[in-house]
């Protein structure tokens, strides 16, 4: 996301928060690392009048953190960010928020397509789907206790592509696909390139509101399977299935969260013409983002991670940027 | 008159070429479609099922000419039989007669039952919510199929044969409303003695999470292999006169009495045709 900030003349400054060093090298953009609350955010607002915030850090994969850490993040993270953006005489002008369709659910009542505007059928069960219901709803006090701030709440189908790690592209990357015994469920994917577009799009154009992000059409999790050529694995029994996805986690077999055990038996859709609407190109259909996962897994299986750990390059850049030696001249625009 | 020679080197304004919205790839290896229907399923199943329709049920239609060939209309039948035999045959005579597709809306329960609700699914079955239907009718102009009494319909037991339940809260007629399609209604004799319920086992129902658990008249003469093997009674299926609304579609709510009213109207027009089929019957096998 940054990088495709640091891209746009128009955009001044930017500043990441993360509770992580960058993974990606970044020129322009000045890194702070937060706590996992991002407690220090209201500061580095009024210290620096920034006019956006791009809230990026909400968790929707809860196989890799535990639900105090997960309430803590999503939920405390984004009241702090809110807090933050919502500060009496404040700069911020603009908050998107990514989140997930996740807060729609996965049940048996649910329409074939989730328009914005439209609620979950059932009530969420996992501790991740409680967190963004939570957190959307603070968004919706906020939006309308602040109307000098513009809102854009996206939210995104599950994530494919070449480098993001879900916990459906672990499943996938292992050569099997696990599915409920009887159940070939319609899912939905964008592809990880489509989300930043989408983010980029909504600074750019200042979208107001919440908009569904996802690839056209849905495709059943048996051709996923085929697509990216791994085995379908009808593992799981229809009945008594969180017990065993358990059983197997504990093994180290599978690392099924409980709302992707959902999805699996009942799929999703969600409806991303309001985005399109609004002017918004997706590159990538459903199908074309399973299919670049697919790509990129077949080239990591023959050169093996494609990113080394260390390259000099960025030493160098650092180089360039910070040291008094280098001889500095006006960018041209 | 001489055209004034441009000085090498100047600028040229150039329309600057408009982006083109080149087809995405989108590498699909399925036909399976967004309702989770698939085309090769459904014609298998087509195949499977047409030697029963024909010489099984010998179904029978009258009036099919006045199902549309093109647009949205909304099909709404009687509903019959433990399990209900008329919801395939009204499917495969009008996909093979009208050669267009019909999406038939069931329950939601059919999702959450494993094996069974994919290839329900795959057959061209789609769960009854509104949205789903206002999308198939209005936006994609199909046909979809509803039975308005729900479960209510094949859950009655023999002795209450060809006697209409409830329409529902008439939410089949504002859906038709919205988006602005006809209602056909179709009137089918035949599904009740397909497999006639004796009684039922209320409490067995409770257990399964199923609204009810009948014991049939096909269990007794076929012991447990009575669930699948139907009696062959004669079909008969009759189409009634389109139902339009003169009404806008696409409205945020309608007259609540007038839906109500539109499907008692259905409702009452759909059960004098029934008897008057079943007085014109000489018997319920030919």
């Amino acid at each position: 996301m940054a990088q495709a900030l640091e891209a746009d003349r128009d955009v001044d400054h930017i500043i990441g928060l993360d509770v992580e060093e960058p993974k990606v090298p970044l020129e322009r953009t000045e890194y702070v690392r937060a706590d996992q609350s991002y407690s220090i955010l209201a500061r580095i607002v009024k210290a620096t009048q920034i006019d956006t915030i791009v809230h990026t850090f909400l968790v929707v994969d809860s196989t890799h953190m535990s639900g105090r850490q997960l309430h803590e993040t999503n939920v405390i993270g984004t009241m702090n960010l809110l807090a933050a953006a919502g500060a009496p005489e404040g700069s911020v002008r603009h908050v998107i928020v990514k989140s997930s369709s996740l807060v729609y659910g996965s049940s048996m009542q649910d329409p074939a397509w989730f328009r914005e505007s439209m609620q979950r059928t059932a009530p969420p069960v996992s501790r991740v789907e409680r967190s963004l219901v939570e957190v959307e709803s603070y968004l919706r006090d906020f939006a309308v206790d602040n109307p000098h701030v513009t809102v854009t709440l996206l939210r995104f189908a599950n994530v494919l592509g070449t480098d993001i790690v879900t916990p459906i592209s672990k499943a996938l990357e292992t050569g099997i696909a696990p599915a409920i015994m009887g159940f070939d469920p319609l899912m939905q994917f964008v592809e990880e390139d489509d989300v930043i577009r989408s983010l980029h799009f909504a600074f750019d154009r200042q979208l107001q509101g919440v908009y569904n992000v996802a690839g056209d059409g849905r495709i059943p999790w048996s051709e996923v399977a085929h697509i990216c050529g791994v085995r379908l694995v009808p593992m799981l029994p229809p009945i008594l299935t969180g017990l065993t996805a358990g059983a197997l986690s504990s093994l180290g077999l599978t690392d099924l969260p409980p709302e992707l055990l959902d999805l699996l038996r009942y799929g999703r859709g969600i409806d991303n013409r309001k985005l399109k609407a609004a002017g918004f190109r997706y590159r990538w259909t459903s199908a074309g983002a399973i299919d670049s996962f697919a790509q990129a897994r077949r080239l990591r299986r023959s050169v093996g991670a494609s990113r080394p750990s260390y390259t000099y390059e960025r030493d160098v850049e650092n180089f360039f940027r910070r040291s008094a030696a280098v001889v500095r001249r006006p960018v041209e625009s | 008159m001489v055209e004034p020679i441009r000085r090498q080197g100047a600028l040229v304004p150039l329309r600057r070429p408009e982006e083109r919205a080149a087809p995405l790839s989108d590498p699909r290896l399925s036909d399976v479609d967004e309702w989770g229907r698939s085309e090769h399923i459904r014609e298998l199943t087509r195949r499977l099922y047409d030697p029963i329709y024909r010489h099984w049920f010998r179904a029978e239609w009258e009036g099919l000419e006045k199902i549309p060939t093109e647009g949205g209309a909304l099909l709404v039948a009687n509903h019959a039989g433990a399990i209900p035999s008329d919801a395939p045959a009204i499917m495969h005579g009008i996909e093979t007669e009208l050669n267009r597709p019909v999406y038939g809306m069931a329950d939601h329960m059919f999702k959450g039952m494993p094996v069974i609700g994919t290839l329900w699914s795959r057959a061209g079955g789609v769960a009854a919510h509104p949205e789903n239907a206002y999308r198939l009718l209005r936006e994609q102009g199909q046909l979809a199929l509803v039975f308005p009494e729900g479960t209510k319909g094949p859950g009655k037991i023999y002795t209450e044969r060809y006697q209409l339940r409830r329409f529902g809260r008439g939410g089949f007629v504002e859906i038709a409303m919205r988006a602005g399609v006809p209602i056909i209604p179709i009137a089918v004799v035949g599904a009740e003695e397909s497999m006639p319920t004796l009684f039922k086992v209320p409490g067995l129902a409770r257990i399964l999470g199923v609204p009810y658990v009948p014991i049939t008249a096909n269990m007794l003469m076929f012991g447990p292999l009575g669930l699948l093997a139907y009696f062959p009674s004669k079909f008969r299926l009759r189409v009634l006169d389109p139902v339009r609304f003169d009404v806008p579609p696409d409205q945020e709510r309608y007259s609540k009495s007038r839906i109500m009213d539109a499907a008692e109207d259905i409702r009452v027009d759909l059960q004098e045709t029934l008897y008057d089929m079943l007085r014109q019957r000489r018997s319920v096998w030919f």
